[in-house]
């Protein structure tokens, strides 16, 4: 197995999928390849595996290749191009793009044709990346499965009849089947990372307001957050650059400047870890996760370790309550954020019968354009908003957050990083815990404190568990606006695994060539 | 048993308030004069094709999100320094969520526990006395669409056979008002309510911030009233009047409900908690929807937005450019202009304290621009069904009519020839001198031959003058006067007289 920054692979239509973003963006550049090529090579390897993967929802084949072409054009013209013009890219569904289908796994908005742009899909465009198309997801990005989808699930490439995580299954598959090098996730409570850590590639979410969230279709404004995916660290931090920054569409995103994260990986694939301090947080290591997950985790401290970092343990008492804090605050809001689907102005509409009062056909679309895990999430937030109620849910979960937030602060004394694994479980099998929210929710456990203080955490694998074979996560978290010193740690880490293995985790993905599959 | 009007029919105003004691809560609502919306780049502008001015923003389509319009938050600290309010450090929208058509969201975002300016009050002029409105808060909000309801009854949507949703009003930037409750003003609680409202308007008419105009909707009252018995500290239930969009029907909307819950009460009934709707036509108010269920709105903090913290600098800036509050104003002019308080207050009235103030201001005496505005102007704008501002006369031209009174170019009746024809679009003062040729004659030839010809006509009342009857002079001056159709200078005509006959008047 090559690394990932070999430059022996030739440039067959086969090799250019299983390049990394960087790898690809030199050669196009250099003229090696067009980006035509890679956008075609890349839309073929989504006809010959899509099928059974179903990691998109919509693909833009026309206006990829025309895309291409225009990044083609362009580099024949002399022009500058970005770091990453002519990659493809895989969108997910939840951001809207001008004239694409956006559907946020939904019924309800089936077959809508937003008719603007969000920040990040005009960054992307204007960055020359090629959108692929629109991958699945939990509706409104409420699951960790992908099965909420109303479209139907997403299958990990890794074991076609297990899950790819969620929300953004799609996102993360279509980056282990090698069907895009890149993709954008959104993750609210980890929905980047957790199937990042189960699908073996990598996925950060930002410091929240990092990114901007205009044309993200709202699934809990205070936690939502874009962040981008990728199988290395490297093409992440490329991504996470064209993304980043402030937008005044957005109110909550941040007055900053964009980390400096590309340089920050370059140092950390160069550099030891020598006086770097990693925390272990206490309360993310228990019985609650796979022997496998933890065996894997051990391992990596060890290889931290090993790095030169210093390791110190950190108590974060209040973690034991993100997950209850969490599920007031993401149903309170998002039933509020899902509001607007009421058939008045776009999106599906049932029920308009012409005796129907507008009031009886909302009811009547959303009744029937929302799936069971959206109707279960804006009924617990209208009870937890409601007159009464509100100081005993809402307002305590705030409170909850609060002391979560200070957790970290004062973690963050003892510690630059810390670290735990991202999912407390590998991928489990499709139609496992799908009729048990409450073992579904266990999913987040390990990303929910992260997401509720609003700092930057990452998934980088750390190796096949070695009681299922199947990819392993490793969370490591920032403080707030410390995405540098984050990816640094994460792209040591990483280094020091493919120098173990030749190799990233992703590459050992299973090939899913056509006639091997037989279902 | 059920207590309508059928049943037990209206209370005499007088009765009523010798029973009980209205306690009242105005709510205002004010559109603001930003050029856009309060959270998009939208044009506010009135009355455009439906749904013309509208965004992804104000559309709510997924993925959008808000940006707070820094002059609307700016409009909204003047209107509370202006109310003597305190401006809060800091404060946040929320959402206050309720399902209606034209509210694209489904939620309003709002102020709600924590508004931009609280505390504060506005001293208002009622028939002479002072009354202090406690002001609770000014709060920022987002108007809503529009329904049109099309078929069955006008305007209503039961019975309606379809509704069309225009969303161009959707997210123009309004600030609230909310009063504390007014209690103590007894009888005269309905006037109370007219003047507040009607110096709130011309307040912020002088802040520059709405065009206030209640016919169009910028500046909408919700009358809140309920009765207590008279001297019972505890508030009865109170009903909510809406579509009050006049300062007429303010005060009508507030003595009717004065009359309905009396009348019930009386009877033994209980006031229902619950919208109204006051009807134009007939002066009463319609129950709406029932409010008995309180409806929950699932307020939170916003979190599309981040808090507003206006810097003390800025706060303290803004009130520095408040312009001088309309009743300082007045009172400073009165003082100036020497007028009585009956004067003032039907000057006021008659909407021409601007007009007065410019007229001085273009070199006329206060008692000179007060004249010509509130008596012959006064006349022409009743006439017309005008207000004095809508005059096709500016106080400009008004101040060089009566600078060429005083010159002697002009007598009265001339000047109020010319004010005729600067009405009648013929041009500014002079060019209707000249073109009516409304001068007066003073050229002694002229004048000399029309006195010798009235002294020859009345040679009785020569020999009178001539004996000393000075005062039969007035004759001659008169027959002069027809003669020359009123363009001769009396004065000069008088002297003439006494001249020719060898009088000397003060003889
Ligand atoms: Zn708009």
């Amino acid at each position: 197995m090559s690394s990932p920054s070999s430059s022996s692979a030739s440039s067959s239509s086969t090799d250019l999928t299983r390049m990394t973003a960087a790898d690809l963006a030199t050669r196009i550049h250099s003229g090696e390849v067009s980006s035509v090529e890679v956008a075609q090579a890349h839309l073929d390897r989504i006809g010959a595996v899509d099928g059974d993967v179903h990691a998109f929802l919509h693909v833009s084949g026309e206006s990829a290749l025309s895309q291409a072409a225009a990044v083609d054009a362009a580099r024949a013209n002399g022009d500058t191009l970005g770091p990453l013009a002519g990659v493809p890219l895989a969108l997910k569904d939840v951001l809207v793009q001008k004239g694409v289908p956006t559907t946020a796994g939904s019924k309800i908005l089936e077959g809508w044709l937003p008719p603007y742009d969000a920040t990040v899909t005009t960054k992307l465009i204007e960055a020359g990346i090629v959108i692929l198309g629109k991958t699945n997801m939990d509706e409104f990005a409420m699951g960790s499965s992908t099965e909420n989808s109303a479209y139907g699930p997403t299958r990990n490439p890794w074991d076609l009849d297990r899950i790819p995580g969620g929300s953004g299954g799609g996102s993360a598959a279509a980056l282990a089947a090698f069907e895009a090098p890149l993709a954008i996730g959104t993750d609210t409570g980890g929905s980047i990372r957790q199937p990042a850590s189960v699908t073996g590639t990598v996925g950060a979410k930002p410091t929240y307001g990092g990114v901007s969230r205009y044309g993200v279709i709202a699934l809990a404004s205070s936690l939502d957050q874009v962040g981008p995916c990728a199988r290395t660290v490297l093409d992440t931090a490329l991504l996470h650059e064209v993304i980043a920054g402030h937008d005044p569409r957005d109110s909550t995103s941040i007055p900053q400047p964009v980390p400096q994260v590309v340089a920050a990986v370059r140092r950390g694939q160069n550099e030891d870890l020598s006086g770097v301090r990693i925390g272990v947080v206490k309360q993310l290591h228990s019985d609650a996760y796979q022997s496998g997950v933890l065996s894997s985790f051990d391992q990596a401290v060890e290889k931290f370790t090993a790095l030169g970092a210093e390791i110190v343990e950190v108590d974060c008492p209040h973690f034991e309550a993100a997950l209850a804090a969490y599920y007031l605050i993401l149903p309170s809001e998002c039933s509020s954020n899902l509001a607007r689907f009421d058939a008045m102005r776009y999106g599906l509409r049932v029920g308009d019968t012409g005796g129907a009062s507008a009031e009886e056909v909302m009811m009547a679309t959303r009744g029937a354009g929302f799936g069971p895990e959206v109707k279960r999430r804006i009924i617990l937030g209208a009870y937890a908003l409601s007159a009464g109620y509100y100081d005993a849910y809402y307002g305590s979960a705030q409170k909850v957050r609060t002391l979560i937030r200070q957790d970290f602060e004062k973690a963050y004394l003892a510690a630059d990083v810390l670290i735990s694994p991202a999912s407390p479980v590998t991928a489990f099998p499709i139609g496992e815990k799908v009729n048990d929210p409450m073992a579904m929710y266990l999913n987040d456990l390990a990303t929910i404190p992260g997401s509720l203080a609003g700092i930057p955490a990452m998934s980088v694998p750390s190796g096949l568990a070695a009681d299922t074979g199947l990819p392993v996560g490793l969370q490591i978290m920032g403080p707030a606006l410390g995405e540098e010193q984050m990816y640094r740690v994460a792209a040591a880490f990483e280094a020091a695994y493919v120098a173990e293995h030749g190799g990233v985790v992703a590459d050992s993905a299973p090939a899913l060539a056509t006639a091997e599959v037989t279902r | 048993m059920s207590f309508d009007l059928d049943t037990v029919g209206l209370m005499d105003y007088d009765q009523a308030i010798e029973t009980f004691d209205p306690v009242m809560g105005l709510e205002v609502h004010v559109e603001l004069g930003t050029a856009t919306k309060m959270f998009c780049a939208c044009p506010t502008d009135f009355g455009g094709e439906p749904n013309t001015h509208v965004c992804p923003v104000c559309l709510a389509l997924p993925g959008a999100m808000p940006a707070v319009n820094r002059l609307a938050v700016e409009y909204a600290i003047k209107i509370g320094l202006a109310l003597n309010c305190e401006i809060a450090e800091w404060c946040r929208f929320a959402r206050k969520n309720y399902f209606y058509p034209d509210m694209p969201k489904n939620f309003q975002t709002s102020q709600y526990d924590e508004p931009i300016a609280f505390n504060g009050y506005l001293d208002v002029d009622v028939d002479g006395e002072i009354v202090r409105i406690e002001i609770e808060r000014a709060h920022m909000e987002e108007d809503t669409g529009k329904s049109l309801h099309v078929g069955g009854a006008t305007g209503r949507i039961h019975g309606a056979e379809y509704s069309l949703l225009d969303y161009n009003r959707a997210g123009v930037p309004l600030v609230e008002i909310v009063t504390k409750p007014i209690i103590g003003t007894k009888a005269a609680a309905p006037a109370v309510a007219r003047a507040y409202v009607g110096a709130l308007r011309d307040l912020l008419l002088s802040l520059g911030v709405s065009d206030v105009r209640m016919d169009q909707g910028s500046l909408r009252c919700d009358v809140n009233l309920s009765l207590t018995p008279a001297g019972n500290p505890v508030f009865g239930t109170r009903t909510e009047t809406k579509n009050v969009n006049s300062l007429r029907s303010v005060e009508r909307a507030a003595r009717y409900e004065v009359t309905r819950q009396a009348a019930i009460l009386a009877a033994g009934g209980t006031i229902k908690q619950e919208t109204r709707h006051f009807e134009e036509q007939s002066g009463t108010t319609r129950a709406g929807r029932s409010k008995e269920t309180a409806e929950d709105y699932r307020y939170f903090p916003e979190p599309d937005l981040v808090p507003i913290a206006p810097a003390r600098e800025w706060v303290e800036e803004l009130r520095a450019t408040l312009p001088e509050l309309p009743w300082i104003r007045r009172a400073r002019l009165q003082a100036d202009w020497g007028f009585t308080d009956p004067e003032m207050r039907d000057l006021l009235a008659a909407g021409g304290i601007d007009l007065v103030a410019e007229t001085v201001a273009a070199g006329a005496t206060p008692a000179e621009a007060k004249s010509w505005w509130s008596a012959y102007l006064g006349q022409k704008a009743n006439a017309a069904g005008q207000s004095l501002t809508e005059l096709p006369i500016t106080p400009v031209q008004v101040a060089e009519v009566v600078a060429l009174v005083n010159s002697g170019a002009l007598n009265a009746k001339l000047a109020r020839q010319v004010i005729d024809g600067v009405l009648a679009g013929e041009g500014d003062p002079a060019a209707v001198v000249a073109a009516r040729g409304l001068a007066v004659v003073s050229d002694d030839s002229a004048l000399q031959q029309a006195v010798d010809d009235a002294l020859a006509a009345a040679p009785d009342v020569a020999d009178r003058i001539r004996s000393g009857k000075v005062q039969a002079v007035g004759a001659v001056v008169g027959a002069v006067m027809k003669a020359t159709r009123g363009q001769a200078d009396a004065a000069r005509v008088r002297e003439l007289v006494f001249t020719t006959l060898g009088v000397d008047p003060e003889a």
